[in-house]
């Protein structure tokens, strides 16, 4: 389709481009097309909106997506670097201003109306966060005069209370492990990896004993083990067991599309709990596959970051396959009833305008980043490795 | 690694001194941090198969598992749990199962839909219908043709033998008395599950529920289970305190009918009650069972329990008599009378004037803790011990007080259930045996085995006379039905509103028994807020709640063959 001895951008990104990578991202969002068809016709009709009013909505932010996606990928990593630095800024702005003009929803400020479109800076805010601390670790080990951990410290630090501020512990927590991943990738001493480790376990332990909500969904979820069936685990477990009642009814092959009884009763059917419908409507072996497609993509991205031999990008990519297979992971495992229930959407899949677009731009980066280059062997220098600190700002 | 590791740790100030040689040094760090960054990835890389294969492995286990949980018709066979019947104590039936049967299909079971729908008409015409072959076509697993069809029906659509097509028997719970005794009855969920009443009862106490969802309640093991109501006093009791509560205005009316050698609850309502059959009326405000779920102040009927203390406790006899001048400080409350006799009154004169201060002088002369003592003994400090799931702990002070103890001896600052109060006339009508009130029948010897003596058969014989007395010459003569002796006492309680007593709501009661010179059953009636009849012109319990037990005991003694005797000498006061 493109000859190799084309020298258009077009044919040098289309020779460049992890194509794999990006069939994976295109056939997850079609997938989420398809099934915001299954799941949200049950949360619309409980709304009193048109059956079909997130299935718009959905199709309406698709293109949008897609464009995002592609055009990111033309993106060099220093043009990906400059866009991640405008995005946090531009978002931890926003962040800063839901909590003075945002729209309180089920108790938290996470949504700003600017023009009458209805953003989430957080889902923006986290893929441009990543970029901004693997250059800044990646930057500390180029030129260590740089206080680079201090600032990757700080910038975590804000990003947490402006999060928490919220609330929105979800996020903070993908903050906290994206931020670890970097850390961790960037050859920081076990020491440090075990106190951050231990800071981490330290503050799921603070969250448990001192917010409520927090604590009822850790120990309903000890409940089911513990072997405390009966009335009161039921109720509280309630969305957990109706997401496992999904899953064994539709059974290895689905009950097929539309047939669902589930999703009727099981709030938040066409964001959190998306996995559980396909699960009914087309069966454990979809949901297999999809699970088999998320995995592909972190560990083939993983692949990327082990194969190159640029600090920055290496950091960066870690960075976003982990936002987009812990996210993952979480919503899957929580549809699962592995881990207490935590409301994540599924990247992609699951409804909601600005999670699909800013998982579009970091994905789009993270196709940007992994790019075929002549600069990412072993014995040349990349190019924006020799772009001093004055360049970016 | 390890040079990574130095460089981690260097301070600034390290880092100035070290700048010549900054170069070389980074170039090293760049290499091993690059190795040992490699390995970390192949860590996280780890990590991830972990995680995912964990997914995945439950994804398989419960594609595995299958979908048994998840039984749609399952769901629908469990539903249709059977209950045994309730009976009253003469057999007549208080709630009974209907057996109803429903036609399902499954669509994609069904061969030919034509063929089908013409063999369904047959049966039930209706089956013609464009909706009918429009589900059928559906390919759906499950649709419900038709919910509750005949005996009769079944058995013809049965015979034709129509694959596809299905039939779920179904139990619905029926009370043909509808809210005749439903506060006592209560009823059951969709899944005919008791949740409210005797019906919960005997839920809880066979673990019905748990035999359901096992699917091994079968209809044959199920007997019949005979109530201690009898459905006659019942509707006797309903009337009178709905005729009650309608010409006096009360907001609420309770009656209460107990046998006083067993202890079997003979008749309970509670109005506003509701039906049911439809029991989310059970949920409307007002409608709750006052009767044992209920507490209020109950007024000078504790009179009755506060003489009998008195005499029980030998301190005081019926010769006895109190200072009822005046009033009765404490600080800077007072105690005052009613109806004021303003004299020094005998114990029987206290008891049929209604004197407070007399009441709580005697109070005094036990002490708190020997009023205590007694009330915790008559069952005031707990709740009713009795198989109905709605009773209320009654509310008593705390900290026992002499001015507490003194508003006690006439009712006020403790709350208990009317039942409580019906309970613990008991061993003062029976030669002082508190025996446990039942909802089911109960032998006299059955009851015997579980007696307690709480009284001296001195002090029950000492009450029958005070109850007698009241009745004919006291606040009780409107209550007296000729030849069936009822004696008893009346309480007119103010309403607390607002935290202070309201002297235009009242919660008046009266507490009886018949026939007095050989007690058979308590009766109790009690109106809430009662307004005043013009003609009359006070809204106090002699004048509304006595009548309304004298109606009660002239339509039920026949039914419950007490003989009427016109023989027996009148009461006298002992003073006179």
């Amino acid at each position: 389709m493109v000859a190799r001895t084309d020298r258009s951008s077009f044919a040098e990104w289309w020779w460049t481009i992890d194509r794999s990578l990006l069939a994976a991202f295109v056939a997850l969002m079609v997938t989420g097309l398809v099934m915001s068809f299954a799941a949200s016709p049950p949360v619309a009709e409980r709304i009193g909106a048109d059956q079909f009013h997130f299935v718009k909505r959905h199709a309406a932010f698709f293109l949008p997506a897609l464009l995002v996606l592609f055009v990111g990928s033309f993106f060099t990593p220093r043009l990906v670097r400059r866009m991640a630095l405008v995005t946090l800024i531009g978002g931890i702005a926003l962040l800063a201003a839901t909590l003075f003009f945002g729209q309180e929803i089920k108790g938290a400020r996470r949504w700003l109306t600017i023009a009458g479109i209805t953003v989430q800076p957080s889902e923006f805010v986290k893929p441009a966060f990543v970029i901004v601390v693997a250059w800044l670790f990646a930057e500390r080990q180029r030129r260590p005069e740089i206080p680079g951990i201090l600032f990757a410290v700080l910038l975590l630090i804000a990003m947490i209370g402006l999060l928490v501020a919220q609330p929105d512990f979800g996020q903070t927590m993908l903050t906290v492990i994206a931020w670890g991943s970097i850390f961790f990738v960037a050859g920081v001493p076990i020491f440090w990896v075990m106190v951050l480790g231990a800071a981490g376990v330290g503050g799921i332990y603070a969250a448990y004993t001192m917010l409520p909500h927090v604590t009822a969904r850790i120990n309903k979820f000890l409940a089911k083990f513990n072997g405390m069936e009966g009335a009161k685990a039921n109720s509280t477990a309630f969305q957990a067991d109706k997401a496992l009642d999904s899953f064994a009814s539709g059974g290895w092959l689905g009950r097929g599309p539309g047939e669902g009884t589930v999703k009727w009763i099981l709030p938040d059917s066409h964001t959190d709990f998306i996995a559980a419908v396909m699960g009914e409507e087309f069966g454990i072996l979809a949901c297999l596959i999809l699970a088999s497609v998320i995995a592909y993509v972190v560990l083939r991205g993983l692949r990327h970051a082990l194969a190159t031999d640029d600090p920055f990008i290496r950091f960066s990519v870690t960075g976003l396959v982990t936002l987009f297979g812990v996210q993952s992971a979480i919503n899957l495992a929580v549809n699962l009833h592995l881990v207490p229930s935590k409301g994540m959407t599924l990247p992609f899949i699951s409804y909601g305008g600005s999670s699909l677009i800013a998982v579009a731009l970091g994905m789009s980066w993270l196709l940007a980043l992994t790019r075929r280059r002549a600069q990412t062997t072993r014995i040349a220098r990349s190019i924006h490795d020799e772009q001093p600190l004055e360049a970016l700002a | 690694m390890d040079a990574f590791a130095t460089d981690f740790h260097r301070g600034p100030a390290a880092e100035e001194t070290s700048a010549p040689t900054q170069a070389p040094a980074r170039g090293k760090t760049r290499r091993s941090a690059a190795a040992a960054g490699r390995t970390r990835v192949k860590v996280a890389m780890l990590g991830f198969v972990a995680i995912y294969g964990a997914i995945a492995g439950k994804l398989v286990y419960l594609g595995l598992k299958g979908p048994e949980h998840s039984n749609t018709l399952g769901a629908a066979i469990v539903q249709s749990s059977p209950r045994p019947d309730l009976l009253d104590r003469n057999g007549e039936v208080l709630a009974t199962d209907i057996k109803t049967s429903s036609l399902f299909a499954e669509p994609r079971r069904i061969l030919d839909v034509d063929e089908a729908i013409e063999a369904l008409s047959s049966v039930l015409p209706d089956m013609r219908e464009p909706s009918v072959r429009h589900k059928l076509k559906s390919g759906a697993g499950f649709v419900w043709l038709k919910r509750e069809i005949t005996p009769e029906q079944r058995f013809r659509i049965h015979r034709l033998g129509i694959p596809g097509i299905g039939f779920l028997d179904e139990n619905k719970r029926f009370y043909p008395g509808g809210g005749m005794a439903s506060h006592v009855v209560g009823h059951v969920n969709v899944d005919n599950q008791g949740i409210a009443g005797i019906e919960k009862y005997i839920d809880d106490e066979m673990n019905l529920n748990e035999l359901h969802k096992l699917g091994i309640v079968a209809d044959r093991g199920l007997k019949a289970r005979k109530l201690s109501l009898d459905l006659r006093v019942q509707h006797v009791v309903r009337d009178e305190i709905a005729a009650a509560k309608e010409r006096f205005h009360a907001v609420a009316a309770v009656g209460i009918v107990l046998d006083v050698h067993t202890g079997e609850v003979i008749a309970m309502s509670s109005l506003p009650d509701y039906d049911p059959n439809n029991p989310a009326e059970a949920l409307e405000k007002d409608r709750m069972n006052r009767a044992t779920a209920g507490v209020f102040e109950m007024g000078s009927v504790f009179k009755t329990f506060n003489s009998a203390m008195a005499l029980d406790s030998g301190r005081v006899s019926l010769n006895d008599s109190f200072d009822a001048r005046g009033g009765l400080a404490f600080g800077g409350q007072r105690i005052s009378d009613f109806h004021g006799k303003n004299r020094i009154l005998s114990v029987p004169e206290i008891f049929i004037y209604s004197s407070n201060i007399g009441s709580a002088r005697m109070a005094l002369k036990v002490g708190p803790q020997g009023q205590y003592d007694f009330f915790t003994k008559i069952g005031f400090h707990s709740k009713i011990k009795t198989e109905l799931p709605e009773v209320a702990l009654p509310l008593w002070p705390k900290r026992l007080s002499e001015v507490s103890s003194a508003t006690q001896s006439f009712g006020h600052g403790i709350s208990v259930s009317p039942m409580h109060t019906a309970a613990a006339t008991i061993p003062l009508m029976n030669g002082g045996k508190m025996i446990p009130p039942t909802f089911f029948v109960r032998s006299r010897a059955e009851a015997d085995a579980l007696a307690v003596q709480v009284v001296k058969p001195e002090t029950s014989e000492k009450m029958k006379y005070l109850f007698k007395l009241n009745g004919q010459i006291g606040s009780g003569t409107r209550a007296d039905v000729a030849g069936y002796r009822v004696g008893g006492k009346t309480g007119t309680a103010e309403k607390i509103e607002n935290g202070r007593y309201a002297s235009n709501k009242r919660f008046n009661s009266y507490l009886a028994a018949f026939p007095i010179d050989d007690p058979q059953y308590v009766v109790l009636a009690v109106l809430d807020e009662p307004k005043a009849e013009k003609e009359i012109g006070a809204a106090t319990a002699g004048l509304n709640a006595a009548p309304t037990v004298a109606a009660i005991v002239k339509r039920i003694a026949p039914m419950l063959n007490v003989p009427p005797r016109f023989d027996l000498a009148p009461a006298t006061l002992a003073s006179n």
